[in-house]
């Protein structure tokens, strides 16, 4: 057992490698340092396709790795995009008020400057007083550590509560379903403090950085995003390949029997719904200042289906399936939507894809459930010419409900 | 010859007309009028009451229609001889006079040669008063009522006496208990005496009228006063309030002072702003620096400097407020003097609100009932497949939309709404349960035992159904109208209504519970069911078809899905979106209530219901926030009962 962590998971230096070319290549060919094949815009998509990713990776694990179909991990992605946003929002509209009052001639007092910003964030919303969720917001390095504590804290309590007593398979999923239901109604009220169903907007605007173009800020972002995600693929290739990821691919096939065999099964489930919620909050706080804007719409439990749907797609219970199946059906998504997909006209009809994407989306998924459980990742194992273990055809576990071997090759 | 004929035809035409008007002057009701002519003639609220009081109290049956007549400016006066008469206009001239005795015409004038009487408002409220005696009195009682309804909508003191001087020959006992509430509340508000007031105020104690509350309030309502050192003797004092505290703010406080010319106005922020930078001299606003201006003392300071100078008029600064406050106290009083009386108003309106309180509580659980019983109607198709099946059926609420949709189809075709909403509960079934049954034998059935998986497809089935009714019906809300007969509420009373609708959405629940538990229990199918839930291989040894049993059952809580679509599109608007707002209340339900239980789910619905309302009533502004705490509610209650208010136990409860 002395080979490298690498040399045991081929597939981490090939992803890696991966990313790096093509981050390299994305980088030659944007406008800011490159050939200027790449609109700034399309460089922002990228960057967004990145973060989704890496959520995609946290949702593997959970759900591919563990087992657990947690509908609540768009819920953790967003909020770490509001704690970031709570920054960007405050310090830029700060930069903001403190250039119109530099012009008076008596100098502002502090309550001036604190109530110009309260009304400029918060007139819309009927209010000029800042809620107390604001009190961290002038400093980036607590709000960044909020980045993590926020979604990590709520993850530990409702996974706490959850695990112990033993929720468990479609109740859980409908429990993290509820609770990400219950955070997004919370964030479209008015007086929740984070101006309700408007969300935090301008986030695209770097406090400091006016003179700096976009096409720089957004290849910065893109190369964090990408750092990120390699750390992010570490991390979770890491976790799995040891005997803690043999555990947990036990809790998923046959939890009873781990628990038997001496291992506090919640302890091992609630750290990975904590570590993968805090990912999904890094994320969260990469995407949404490329994005520009977050509201609470970003949250509604849809979110995190359509996150379990690009898993699906990819194939779960391999990290690169996760990515692929993210990068894959977001952009697809966004090109129909985009109405970047000609109609079909059938004669009688024209179907224009900008209504039927989701119809074919759904359909699609329902197909990839049925036909291809193992997603398009499972294109990898033809090349590879990898073959499940042989049981002819017996459950995995004594369970029912536990998976077929076809599914549980990782 | 000519001359004699038309000299005596002169004298005949005058001794008739003398004659007649001898006899016009001669009935009683012209005599009474002519008696007070000259009151009547220069008529002005304080003289005319004489007038009107004979006329009321002649008992004559004319009175009425000549006081109705002179309220209107409808009586006219002759010039010649000062008779009244009433008239009509014949041309622009001439007008046709009308006896006020017989109603008969009696010739026709030139404008010129009559006089309009033309009452001030003041005169014509008195006359009114004096009217509304005849109208309690009118032998028809719905002029009764009109009476007492326009009383009561404008109640004036002139009402009191003649109202309770109407209950004595009151025959309709309805409108007596009427009259005798109307008297006890004017009694309230005008009457002389204090113990008849006390009397009255205690009267209505409990008493759930609007139209009391209305009386009392005026009561106590309070006026707020402010004083130098002592509350004044002799006030009838509501509270004394203290500044700065939340019923009276340091700001409003002071306000009231300076409004009460009782202390110096205090400039506020802006205009001291304004204030200073219009005096920068040379770098420095009354000696201070700019620079140093970024703090409230400091400006404060660089204003007194000012005022000092004579340059900006002087103000009251911070530490003259708080002097000025410490020396007045603030206080409510009330508007009444008499505090025997505030106190019983207090008394009976801590009663009454106690009342209403109780009666809102009772209100409130209607209004929960009838949500309870429509996540009930959402959940009872669900129940089925997820708790009879163990199969999670994301796309349940769209089935509620098809459903619903199918209501809105069903109703452009027919445009009869009762029959239409007849013909729309069997399609709606029938539409969900041909979709249920496709669903489970396309999808669902490959994937029993892999129940996750079953989530992730139906849910794909969800997102593709949604679109497909955008494309189909667009995205505005469709109407689906109820049937006429379902308007309107039922009114307990004034505090308790509920709606038709809501009770027939009641009904409709209770008859789906009792159909369930008849087809569970008491059918072949229902035997059936039971017997592939507990243990289909068993089953299937037995003769029985767990394939067919699957698909049967599936398509029955799709079809339930379906009526309840139609119930729910009855209130509210039907849009792509309409099931996915009630999906996650639904499994809610079905997982607070205990799987596999159709009595559960029913707790699991009341809970929710019930407890969804309470929040919003604690809360009221905020149905989003009361969504928000009852879904965290649900979070911890399932911590204690994992399983459900209602658990199976052994072997039923499988895994």
């Amino acid at each position: 057992m002395t080979r490298s962590f690498f040399a045991r998971n081929p597939s981490v230096l090939i992803f890696i490698a991966v990313l790096a070319v093509f981050t390299l290549a994305v980088t030659l060919a944007s406008e800011a340092t490159g050939t200027g094949a790449l609109s700034t815009s399309f460089v922002k998509t990228l960057g967004k396709t990145l973060c989704l990713c890496l959520v995609a990776i946290a949702m593997d694990l959970i759900w591919g790795y563990a087992g657990i179909l947690s509908l609540g991990h768009m819920a953790f992605f967003g909020l770490g995009g509001y704690m970031i946003g709570m920054w960007l929002m405050y310090a830029r509209t700060e930069a903001i008020v403190a250039t119109s009052m530099a012009n008076a001639q008596i100098p502002p007092t502090d309550q001036e400057i604190v109530d110009a910003i309260g009304t400029q964030i918060f007139g819309v919303v009927g209010s000029s007083d800042f809620p107390p969720i604001w009190i961290f917001a002038d400093s980036l390095a607590l709000q960044l550590m909020l980045v993590v504590l926020v979604p990590g804290l709520l993850a530990l309590v409702f996974g706490w509560l959850a695990f112990r007593s033993r929720v468990t398979g479609v109740y859980l999923s409908i429990l993290t379903q509820a609770m990400t239901l219950a955070l997004s109604l919370y964030l479209f009220q008015n007086d929740s403090g984070l101006r309700g169903n408007n969300g935090l907007s301008g986030l695209q605007n770097l406090p400091g950085a006016n003179n700096i173009p976009q096409a720089d800020i957004s290849l910065w972002f893109f190369w964090a995003s990408a750092f990120a995600l390699g750390v992010g693929y570490l991390l979770a290739a890491w976790i799995v390949s040891g005997k803690f990821g043999s555990v947990i691919r036990g809790i998923r096939d046959d939890e009873a029997r781990v628990r038997f065999l001496g291992y506090s099964v919640e302890g091992y489930k609630l750290f990975v719904f904590t570590i993968t919620a805090i990912i999904a909050a890094i994320a969260g706080a990469l995407y949404y200042p490329q994005a520009g804007i977050i509201n609470p719409a970003e949250i509604a439990p849809i979110a995190s289906i359509y996150l379990a749907v690009w898993v699906a797609i990819g194939g779960r219970g391999r990290l690169y399936g996760a990515v692929i199946g993210a990068a894959f059906v977001s952009l697809l998504s966004t090109m129909f939507t985009g109405g970047q997909v000609p109609s079909v006209p059938l004669g009688f009809y024209t179907i224009d894809w900008v209504d039927w994407w989701q119809v074919l989306l759904g359909l699609s998924f329902v197909l990839v459930t049925l036909f291809a459980p193992k997603g398009i990742g499972g294109l990898v194992d033809l090349v590879t010419g990898r073959r499940p273990p042989d049981r002819h055809g017996a459950d995995l576990g004594p369970d029912k409900g536990s998976l077929q071997e076809r599914e549980a090759e990782q | 010859m000519k001359r004699i004929i038309s000299a005596v035809l002169v004298a005949w035409t005058l001794c008739v007309s003398l004659a007649s008007a001898q006899d016009l002057a001669g009935s009683p009701i012209q005599t009474l009028l002519q008696e007070h002519r000259a009151l009547i003639e220069k008529a002005s609220r304080k003289t005319i009451q004489p007038a009107i009081d004979a006329l009321g109290e002649s008992g004559l049956p004319q009175a009425q229609v000549v006081l109705e007549k002179w309220q209107d400016k409808e009586l006219w006066q002759r010039e010649s001889d000062g008779l009244f008469f009433f008239a009509e206009k014949v041309d622009s001239t001439t007008w046709r006079l009308i006896d006020i005795d017989t109603g008969a015409p009696v010739g026709e004038v030139d404008k010129g040669e009559i006089d309009q009487l033309k009452p001030n408002s003041g005169v014509r409220s008195l006359i009114g008063a004096t009217l509304v005696q005849f109208q309690l009195l009118d032998p028809d009682p719905a002029k009764r009522i009109e009476a007492l309804d326009a009383i009561q909508r404008d109640p004036e003191e002139s009402h009191l006496a003649a109202l309770a001087g109407s209950i004595e020959k009151e025959p309709d006992p309805e409108i007596r208990t009427r009259k005798e509430r109307l008297v006890r509340l004017l009694t309230i508000s005008w009457s002389e005496s204090e113990e008849d007031r006390i009397a009255a105020i205690e009267s209505f104690k409990g008493d759930l009228g609007v139209d009391t509350r209305a009386a009392l309030n005026p009561l106590v309502a309070t006026i707020r006063e402010v004083a130098e050192g002592e509350i004044p003797q002799g006030v009838n004092l509501a509270a004394r309030l203290r500044p700065g505290s939340e019923a009276l703010p340091a700001a409003e406080a002071y306000a009231l002072l300076v409004g009460n010319g009782l202390a110096p106005e205090r400039i506020d922020a802006d205009a001291r702003l304004a204030a200073l930078q219009q005096n920068i001299v040379e770098g420095r606003v009354g000696g201070v620096p700019l620079a140093q201006l970024d703090t409230e003392e400091a400006r404060d300071r660089a204003y007194a400097a000012l005022a000092e100078a004579g340059v900006v008029p002087p103000t009251a600064l911070q530490a003259d407020v708080d002097a000025a406050l410490a020396a007045h106290v603030f206080y409510d009083r009330y508007a009444e003097p008499n505090a025997v009386i505030t106190e019983a108003a207090n008394e009976t309106l801590s009663s009454i609100n106690t009342q209403v309180g109780l009666n809102q509580a009772l209100d409130l659980g209607l209004d929960a009932l009838s949500l309870a019983s429509i996540y009930f109607l959402a959940a009872i198709g669900l129940a089925v497949t997820f708790g009879v099946m163990g199969v999670i059926n994301m796309a349940h609420g769209e089935f509620i939309m098809m459903g619903a949709y199918t209501g809105y189809v069903v109703q452009q075709l027919i445009p009869d709404y009762t029959i239409s909403i007849l013909v729309a509960l069997p399609m709606a079934f029938a539409v969900t349960f041909a979709a249920g049954v496709a669903l489970e034998r396309l999808v669902i059935r490959w994937l029993y035992n892999r129940p996750l998986e079953t989530l992730l497809a139906t849910f794909g089935i969800s997102i593709a159904l949604q679109q497909l009714a955008k494309n189909i019906f667009g995205t505005q809300a469709r109407p689906l109208t109820s049937p006429g007969w379902l308007d309107g509420a039922l009114v307990l009373n004034d505090v308790v209504s509920i709606s038709y609708i809501r009770i027939a959405i009641f009904v409709l629940a209770l008859i789906f519970l009792f159909l369930f538990l008849f087809i569970m229990n008491r059918t072949r199918i229902g035997l059936e069911v039971r017997a592939v839930t507990q243990n289909p291989r068993m089953a299937a040894s037995m003769g029985i078809n767990p394939d067919r049993i699957n698909m049967l059952t599936f398509g029955l809580g799709s079809g339930i899905a379906g009526i309840a679509g139609v119930a729910i599109g009855l209130y509210a608007k039907v849009t792509s979106e309409l099931g996915a707002d009630y999906i996650v209340q639904s499994f809610m339900t079905v997982v607070v209530g205990g799987v596999g239980n159709i009595w559960g789910t029913l707790l699991g619905a009341t809970m929710i219901g019930f407890l969804q309302k309470g929040i919003e009533w604690l809360n009221p502004s905020n149905t989003l926030a009361a969504q928000t705490y009852m879904i965290i509610f649900i979070i911890i209650f399932i911590q204690f009962r994992p399983r459900g208010i209602i658990a199976l136990k052994g072997r039923a409860a499988g895994d």
